[in-house]
Formats: structure tokens, C-alpha cells, sequence
């Protein structure tokens, strides 16, 4: 969000790279209480979203947990037991799948095997009675954008997997559809070529101004990918939001864990002076001190939440007197490393027992190759209240 | 004991190491001895056959190699009976009138076939193998048995004489049996599952995210039937039609019960001139050429096939 402050005073917000914040925005998608039964299963239970014009929306979460499902839903595949979905303002209830203005990237492609490339791609503008001229140019066009020009006159069985991908991704899109549902898209592809098809999909996205609704269960796709990111767990929203916003405050413990990785630690509430809350993991273990704007009474349990880049450690020895005036300071044993080059992982085991993961980036050049801080040395770590997310849920 | 077994085992060993040696050539060599004897040797028999001449004696044909020269022996070809094939007009329209029965009771399967083949693979659960079970359940009783049974059916004073007399759609009974029309009937019945079998294992196969795909991209159910359900489903029509059109070409129980005299079909005029008139060799020319009439399409189809495999 960029705020624009004007000369006099009164500031002026501008919603277009974030048009879910503008109160007065109308969704481009609503999905109001959907519910999807397969007899007496739950895949999808109760669930209301609304996606704006242009965003590049992600729905993450493990496998089953209803993605595919819901998505179905939207290219009308799958009738909703109850509920109701809008695009664009049209209840799409009723309407078949070959009249909604959406297109799907299936998550096995769904390539026509007795179609070439050309006519795979080409296939929905004939349907909907595109000239044969204007049909060879947009293919060829879309074929160039997809790098798979040479490819044209190939069968999908002669393709790798990547390519077969690609061209289910540029038939998905020859259309321009208003909405372009993405199943798992990338996840065929190898590293390098996802992380390069990630910013020609984000490219796309903002060329043709569709908007992107894509189905993933890798959270570092999600977060790389999406405007705003939807985590799904056994048929419900967990949570939504900016990539940031679930990462920096994750509303659940399943988030919390599901999104990166983090510490959690079971307390209860002891002392509060105003926003700041003093948890202890026992009566006798010391107390941690958390920022939290939330209303907790003193004997209530919660869950500390910390990340591990988010928390210092230092050889006992080396503690500056700064940080060392005992808010959250603890002091373990280093009981697993792990350098990684950029950073290093350290698995340290706490006074009180509490394994607390840290990472830590490695600022200095160790020139002579050997780390500063090692296996089985005493440290001390420590973090700023307002670093840690007290959780309820 | 010990000794003989200790034998055993070694000959044992030393079998299974042959065979499993040959195995590759003993795979491919099995059914090649197959056609070989079942096939090649009896049809040469009858090609031999057809080239003889009918004589009234037992055998009742002459043989291709006269011995009494001593030295070589003679071969006398006789061609008479492929010329009386073309000479003889009856032949001819037989051969037309079989072929005629044939696609339409291919066309009739056909049309009958792919929806029920359909509706089986759209069907879920255990309702999908109890109606493939009625498919093929009628194989469990002797074909002749059901042809019979179908005189009983369409004769005068049959089944659908009686029900359409009782409902009053007519007050004299209408003539099915031994018309064109019984033989459609019996061969369509006879045939039907050998379209649906076929069909039905090529539609289980198929990806319904492909129906799904064009739907998605705009194509309305017929347009998605006849742009990706039709041509996916291609190799199960054709195998299906060819396993219904050339038995029915040849078929001589059901014209011969059902169409009693009326339907010339080439199966009943072979069946008449082998028992009846005892001209052998008149009758394997009709079987050759019959045999010729038949192998064409089926390398069509292979030709089809490849072409499909190779591009
Ligand atoms: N047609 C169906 N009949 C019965 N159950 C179904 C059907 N389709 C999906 N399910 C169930 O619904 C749940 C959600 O399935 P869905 O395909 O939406 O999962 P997903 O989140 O896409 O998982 P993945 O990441 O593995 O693709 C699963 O438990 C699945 O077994
Ligand atoms: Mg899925």
C-alpha cells in the first residue's frame, strides 16, 4: 500500500496494487458460504472469499485439503451443495462451464492426445467462432509468448513435461478469459524453469490484467506468486491474506507452522501491563515478555510464536551488556548446526528444555573456515517482544 | 532315491534353462504354429480346393496333381469355378446382399452400441458390472438355442404378433419371420455385444478431465462429443464394427433359420452348394473369394492403425 500525503493534511490512499483494502471495491469473485459434499465427506465446508479484479490469488494448502475441489467449482465442473458464486456480478449458479467466462489449467493438462499444439491451443477460439485468420495469428502469437513455436505441429505426447505444461498454460489463456484457474501449474517443472515461469506467469498476469486464481501446495510458490494467499486446511480458510500479513502475523498455530516454520511455545499468561503480556512456559521457568494488542486475562493459555530468524544468538562469553538486560534471554546449548552458506540453522536446547530453532545470517567471512559458534557450545538467544505472536488458536 | 532326485533336479535345471533360452522365440513361435496349423494349413486345403473340379465320387473333386505321367507329376489348374462365380449372376448378388446385411446390421450395431457402451462407463459402482454381466450373459447359453428362440419370437403366432394383436395396433398378425427383417434382427441381436465389449474398453480409458477441458474452453456437449469423445473413441468403432461386420458377412445360422429361403446370403448359398449339390470345390471358390471380400477391410484398418502409431 502506497500512501500518498497530500499538501494539506488529509492523505488520500491509493487501492490499485491492493484493491482488497479499498472499502469501496467490488469484488470480482464472491464466493458466499460455499459447501461441497461427496456424500457424507466435507471437501469443502462453508467458505466465503471475495477476489478483486486483477489479483493473483493463491489458495494453498496440503494435499485434500479441497483446492481442486473448490476450483471446480468455479469453472463449474463441480455444483456446489450450498451456496452461491459471482463473477463479475453474474451468479454463475445454473451456468455451464462452457459459457462462464473462465478458463482452467488443469492439473494434469488435460491435452487433447489427437491434437496437435497448434490446435490444442487454437481449440477454444474455434469454439467460439473465431476467424481462421485471426485464430493462426493469436495461436502463433501465444506460441512465441510460450516459447513453443518449433513445437507447433508436435503431438502432446512428444512433448517433455514442461512443454506439455506450457502449452496447457497457453491454451488456458488464448482465450483471455476473465478469470484464469491455474491447477498446480508449476509444480512439473524443475527449479530453475519454475522459478522463471513464476515471474513469466506474474508477467502475464500483469500484461493481460486476467485475474489469477492458482491452487498450490508450495508455500514459497504462494508467497513469491500471489498478491494475497488463502491457507486452506480440511476444507476451511484458515486464514487470508497478504503474504506478509499470514508470514508476520499467522492468526493459528497450523499457520504458524504451515507458513515457514517457527517456534511454538505453550505458556500461560502470568502478568499484563498494558499491551505487553508476561508469559512462562512453567511456575518456575523464566518469564517471556510479548507485545500483544489483544485482550488475555492473567491464567490464560496461549501459544508463543517465534520465528527463527527472528531470534539472536550469541556465544555466552560474547554477550554485549545491551542486549543482556533479561527480556527474553535464554540460555541453551547448541545441540544441532547446520551451515547453509547464506545462513546457519541452529537447533539449541534451552535451561528448561525447549528446543528453540534460530537461524542466523552469516554477516562475517569466517576466513578461516571455522564457525563461530559451534556443537555443544553454550550460548545465549534472545528476541524483542514485539518479534514473537501470541496465538490462541 | 537321493541319486534319482539329484538327477531330476539336474534334468529339471537343464529344462528350464532351455526354455527359458527360448523362451523369447517359444512366446513368438506359439502362435505362429497356431495360424500355421489353423489357419494357413486349412486354408490352403480350401484354396487347392477351389481350383479343383467337381467330380461325383468320394472325395468328390479331382486332384490337382495327376501322378500318372510318372516323373513330374501334372498340375491341371481348373478355373471354372471362379469363372461360374462371375458367369452366374446369383453369386454376385449374393455377395452384394451379404455385404448390404452386413454394414447395415454394422451401422444398426453402431448406433445401438456406442450409447449403451457410453451409458456402462457413465454408470457408477456395482450397477456398472451387473449391466456389462447382462452384456455378456447371453454368450452362456448355445446360440442356436437364442436363434430359435427368436422364431418363437417373431413367428405368426409369436411374442410380437400376440402383444401387438392384444393391444389392437393391428387385427391380423404381420409377417417378421423368415422376411429381410428377421435377419437384421437376429444378426443385430447376435452381434451387439461385440460392438459394446470393444467400445466399452476403449470409453473406460478415457480421460474425463478431456471432456471437461473443451467444455471449459467453450465447447457446448455436442460439440465436445464430436471434437473429442468421437475421435478419442475411434479404435474402439473400428475394432467393434470389424468384429460385427465380418462374421456377419459370412453369418449362415441365422438367414438359414430365421430367413428360411428368402435372404440370399453368401454363408447359406456356400452351406447349400457343400451339402447339397456336393460341389466342393465350387464352394471353397466362394469361401476364397469370400475371404478376399473380407481381408480388405481388415487391412484398411491396420493401415489406419499404423499411420495413427506413427504420427
Ligand atoms: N468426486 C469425488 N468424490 C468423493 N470425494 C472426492 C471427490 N473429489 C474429491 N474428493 C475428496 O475431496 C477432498 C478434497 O479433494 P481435492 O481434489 O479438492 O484436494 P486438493 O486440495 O486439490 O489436493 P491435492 O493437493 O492433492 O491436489 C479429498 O479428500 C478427496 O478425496
Ligand atoms: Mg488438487
Amino acid at each position: 500500500m502506497s500512501t500518498q500525503a497530500s499538501s494539506d493534511g488529509e492523505s488520500q490512499v491509493d487501492y490499485t496494487h491492493t484493491p482488497w483494502l479499498d472499502p469501496s471495491a467490488t469484488p470480482f469473485i464472491q464466493i458466499k458460504n460455499i459447501n461441497k459434499q461427496f456424500g457424507a465427506f466435507t471437501a469443502v465446508s462453508d467458505v466465503s472469499l471475495d477476489i478483486y479484479k486483477g489479483e493473483l490469488f493463491a489458495l494453498l494448502g496440503g494435499s485434500g485439503c479441497g483446492k481442486t475441489t473448490l476450483l471446480r467449482m468455479l469453472a463449474g465442473f463441480e455444483k456446489p451443495s450450498s451456496g452461491s458464486i459471482l463473477i463479475d456480478g453474474v451468479d454463475m449458479g445454473g451456468i455451464p462451464p462452457y459459457e462462464r467466462p473462465v478458463n482452467m489449467m488443469f492439473q494434469s493438462y488435460a491435452l487433447f492426445p489427437h491434437m496437435n499444439v497448434e490446435k490444442n491451443i487454437a481449440y477454444g477460439l474455434k469454439r467460439e467462432g473465431v476467424a481462421k485468420a485471426e485464430r493462426t495469428e493469436r495461436t502463433k502469437e501465444i506460441l512465441n509468448m510460450v516459447e513453443l513455436a518449433e513445437f507447433a505441429k508436435r503431438k502432446p505426447h512428444q512433448l517433455s513435461g514442461g512443454q506439455r505444461q506450457r502449452v496447457a498454460l497457453a491454451r488456458a489463456l488464448i482465450k483471455r478469459p476473465k478469470v484464469l484457474l491455474l491447477d498446480e501449474p508449476l509444480a512439473a517443472l524443475d527449479k530453475r524453469l519454475r522459478e522463471q515461469t513464476q515471474f513469466e506467469l506474474m508477467n502475464i498476469q500483469e500484461k493481460l490484467g486476467i485475474t489469477f486464481v492458482v491452487v498450490t501446495h508450495d508455500q514459497e510458490e504462494a508467497m513469491t506468486l500471489a498478491t494475497r494467499i488463502a491457507v486452506m486446511d480440511k476444507g476451511n480458510f484458515e486464514q487470508i491474506g497478504t503474504p506478509a500479513q499470514i508470514y508476520e502475523n499467522p492468526r493459528s498455530r497450523f499457520i504458524a507452522s504451515f507458513i515457514g516454520s517457527a517456534n511454538l511455545l505453550e505458556c500461560t499468561v502470568v502478568e499484563r501491563e498494558g499491551n505487553m503480556y508476561s508469559v512462562s512456559q512453567s511456575s518456575n521457568s523464566q518469564a517471556i515478555l510479548v507485545e500483544y494488542d489483544g485482550d488475555l486475562s492473567i491464567g490464560a493459555n496461549v501459544t508463543v510464536a517465534v520465528r527463527p530468524e527472528k531470534i539472536r544468538v550469541e556465544k555466552r562469553s560474547a554477550v554485549s551488556s545491551a542486549v543482556a538486560d533479561g527480556h527474553n534471554q535464554l540460555n541453551g546449548i547448541v545441540k544441532e548446526m547446520a551451515y547453509l552458506g547464506r545462513l546457519s540453522t541452529y537447533h539449541i536446547v534451552t535451561e528448561n528444555d525447549v528446543m528453540i530453532e534460530v537461524t542466523s545470517p552469516n554477516q562475517a567471512r569466517y576466513r578461516d573456515g571455522n564457525h563461530p559458534i559451534d556443537w555443544d557450545d553454550e550460548v545465549t538467544i534472545n528476541f524483542a517482544p514485539q518479534s514473537a505472536v501470541l496465538l490462541t488458536e | 532315491m537321493a541319486a534319482s532326485d539329484q538327477s531330476l533336479k539336474r534334468w529339471y535345471s537343464k529344462f528350464t534353462n532351455v526354455v527359458h533360452r527360448n523362451l523369447r522365440s517359444l512366446i513368438v513361435g506359439i502362435p505362429f504354429v497356431w495360424l500355421l496349423l489353423f489357419f494357413l494349413v486349412p486354408f490352403f486345403i480350401v484354396l487347392k480346393l477351389s481350383f479343383a473340379e467337381s467330380i461325383i465320387a468320394s472325395p468328390p473333386f479331382t486332384s490337382l496333381l495327376d501322378w500318372s505321367g510318372g516323373g513330374f507329376p501334372e498340375i491341371s489348374i481348373n478355373k471354372d469355378n471362379y469363372l461360374y462365380l462371375i458367369e452366374d449372376d446369383l453369386y454376385l448378388r449374393t455377395y452384394l446382399n451379404s455385404l448390404k446385411i452386413a454394414i447395415t446390421c454394422t451401422i444398426i450395431c453402431l448406433l445401438i452400441g456406442y450409447p449403451m457402451a457410453y451409458g456402462i462407463v457413465r454408470t457408477q459402482g456395482t450397477w456398472r458390472y451387473i449391466l456389462l454381466l447382462l452384456i455378456i450373459l447371453p454368450f452362456w447359453t448355445s446360440f442356436l438355442l437364442r436363434v430359435y428362440a427368436w422364431m418363437g419370437i417373431l413367428a405368426d403366432q409369436g411374442t410380437i404378433n400376440d402383444i401387438l394383436l392384444y393391444l389392437g395396433f393391428i387385427d391380423k398378425p404381420i409377417k417378421l419371420l423368415y422376411k429381410p427383417i428377421a435377419v437384421y434382427i437376429g444378426i443385430v441381436y447376435t452381434y451387439l455385444p461385440f460392438m459394446i465389449l470393444p467400445l466399452y474398453a476403449n470409453m473406460e480409458k478415457l480421460d474425463s478431465s478431456l471432456r471437461e477441458a473443451a467444455m471449459d474452453l467453450g465447447a457446448n456437449p455436442v460439440s465436445t462429443f464430436f471434437t473429442v469423445t468421437l475421435p478419442m473413441t475411434l479404435p474402439g468403432i473400428i475394432a467393434g464394427s470389424l468384429l460385427v461386420f465380418i462374421p456377419a458377412t459370412g453369418e449362415f445360422v441365422v438367414p438359414d433359420l430365421l430367413g428360411g429361403g428368402n435372404v440370399l446370403m453368401i454363408g447359406r448359398l456356400l452351406s447349400s452348394e457343400f451339402n447339397a449339390n456336393h460341389d466342393w470345390p465350387l464352394a471353397s471358390a466362394i469361401a476364397v473369394v469370400l475371404l478376399i471380400v473380407l481381408v480388405l477391410p481388415m487391412m484398411l484398418y491396420h493401415r489406419v492403425q499404423a499411420s495413427q502409431a506413427n504420427s
